[in-house]
């Protein structure tokens, strides 16, 4: 696997390089998608959070991240796929550079750290996750995949931060999985109420809980 | 091209209607909603303030010339288009239809009208996108809802690239001791389509009582109809010495194309209300998204465009 641009690439360049990629990624998702969000339940406010989204495309992270107020968006690290994003050193400059995205290891015998522990560190050092607990991409007839235990485990584990369920409409058409050129369609996110673990609650109940609180801002009548 | 020095009036004087229409709407805010708590009131200002952007944007398109008004309103279709396509019913067997809508029609109609090849860019999309859009989504198979997934698709394309490149199609006009000023035939259509939007929207909001359609649009009132299309065609009549026309045709083409966009705003109206939403869309503050600014005067510039060039033009 590389590793990015080379090391050898003064840092200063590359943080000019990673701010530039940055602002063309973002004015080509407005370009295609006109992203809109809707807050719902929750303000744009720059309080410490877990995003989590309906995952249908790769371009998920990219359009949270650029409808976030400009000081919230330096702090809101996605969560991704290391197996995906350390595969070529373009969308490793992407991953880490432009997005540093906190990457995490989907293959357990391959991995030698913990995901949750990686999300905690993150937590801990004052960023903001954004997580996609159905694991993977949604190629699906159904609306949400069944979640993966990592959004639980982290609530249990830091509490006191929200958990914001963030419905993202309309990407799947604008790239479906195996196309190449997008569609220009508007999108929109909304922005739930935060949840937070209650005292007590068992895995299942709570991954149910949050998938429902989910799937309810997808089938909000539109404004 | 250098501007018409009638271009250069009728932008000054749009601009102090602007000047004029900031003060009425400051001077409320500080009586009414000094809080910003009057949603009337704000929607009023923001849509003041975002006037100012489109005339802005149209003026430096105007100044530039041509080009400038062509790569303006192919701007403005994307939106437009991005906007439609986005409420019509669609498959994934459709998605390189929906690719070359954008990214083949759109261009090659843009660059038609760019340079001048009438015999073409009036049967492009009625005739070419028309039969040959839905062989590539019929090639990929999938037949469910296909005539409705064909027919918005091309429903988006004759209203957002057909009709809204009418209106750089004006430029091309030749009219005989006109020459040179054909954009200010589009500033012209665009001033009064526009102005009788506005007027509507104030007559509609001191008296409107009777409603003209009230399953299709609550505002849209029969005081409001009347009151502002007579102003806005005394407007476009007073305007006639910046025209090709005598006083009575300018009254004459002020009316058919006020009523057209009083036709187009009645018609999107429907169908956002088939498709559940109010707006198209929401980038344009105040006013939502590009159709519903642009509505009137892409259902205007079509016919605008053909009683010129059947009536004036030379060619």
């Amino acid at each position: 696997m590389t590793a990015g641009l080379p090391a050898t690439i003064p840092r200063p360049v590359r943080a000019a390089a990673a701010f530039v990629m940055g602002k063309a990624i973002s004015l080509f998702a407005r370009i295609v998608t006109a992203p809109r969000a809707i807050w719902a339940g929750i303000e744009p406010t720059p309080r410490q959070r877990v995003y989590f989204g309906n995952h249908t495309s790769n371009g998920d992270f990219v359009l949270i991240w650029t409808v976030l107020p400009r000081a919230m968006r330096a702090q809101t690290r996605p969560v991704a796929a290391l197996d995906y994003w350390l595969t070529s050193s373009l969308r490793a400059f992407i991953g880490r550079d432009v997005f540093n995205a906190v990457l995490i290891d989907r293959r357990p015998e391959e991995r030698n750290e913990d995901p949750v522990a990686q999300m905690v560190t993150a937590l801990d050092e004052g960023a903001s996750l954004i997580l996609f607990p159905e694991g993977k991409r949604n190629s699906s007839d159904e609306r949400l995949l069944p979640f993966k235990s990592g959004l639980f485990h982290l609530a249990t584990r830091r509490p006191e931060v929200d958990l914001v369920p963030v419905w993202i409409s309309n990407l799947n058409r604008v790239m479906p999985k195996g196309e190449v050129i997008p569609v220009p369609l508007i999108c929109t996110l909304t922005f739930g109420a935060p949840l937070h673990l209650a005292p007590g609650e068992a895995k299942d109940a709570f991954l149910g809980r949050a998938s429902a609180a989910l799937l309810a801002l997808a089938e909000r009548p539109m404004a | 091209m250098t501007s018409p020095p009638e271009l250069i009036w009728l932008l000054a004087a749009v601009a102090a209607i602007l000047i004029v229409a900031t003060l009425i709407g400051e001077a409320l805010r500080a009586r009414l909603s000094p809080d910003g708590s009057n949603p009337v009131i704000e929607n009023l200002n923001a849509r003041i303030a975002a006037w100012w952007a489109m005339v802005v944007l149209l003026a430096i398109a105007f100044l530039a010339g041509r080009t400038g008004v062509v790569l303006l309103f192919a701007i403005l279709s994307f939106a437009g288009l991005r906007e439609f396509l986005t409420l019509t019913e669609k498959a994934p067997a459709d998605h390189w239809a929906l690719a070359a809508s954008f990214f083949v029609i759109l261009p090659v109609q843009y660059w038609l009208i760019g340079i001048d090849w009438y015999g073409f860019y009036a049967i492009f999309v009625p005739v070419y996108a028309f039969l040959l859009l839905p062989v590539v989504s019929a090639l990929r198979g999938g037949t469910k809802d296909f005539l409705t997934r064909v027919a918005e698709t091309q429903w988006a394309l004759m209203i957002c690239v057909y009709c809204a490149s009418h209106v750089p199609a004006l430029l091309t006009l030749q009219i005989p001791g006109y020459e040179g000023r054909s954009v200010i035939l589009i500033a012209w259509l665009i001033f009064t389509v526009q102005f009788s939007d506005v007027m509507q929207y104030v007559w509609g909001k001191l008296f409107g009582r009777h409603k003209i359609a009230p399953e299709v649009s609550p505002s849209k009132t029969w005081e409001g109809f009347l009151g502002g299309i007579a102003t806005a065609v005394a407007a476009g009549t007073a305007l006639f010495w910046i025209t090709p026309f005598t006083p009575w045709q300018a009254a004459g083409m002020a009316l058919v194309t006020c009523l057209m966009g009083f036709f187009g705003g009645l018609v999107m109206s429907a169908i956002k209300r088939d498709k559940g939403v109010k707006d198209w869309g929401h980038l344009i503050a105040g006013h939502g998204g590009f159709l519903d600014r642009l509505d009137s005067v892409i259902f205007a510039a079509p016919i605008f465009f053909h009683l010129i060039r059947y009536f004036w033009s030379a060619t």
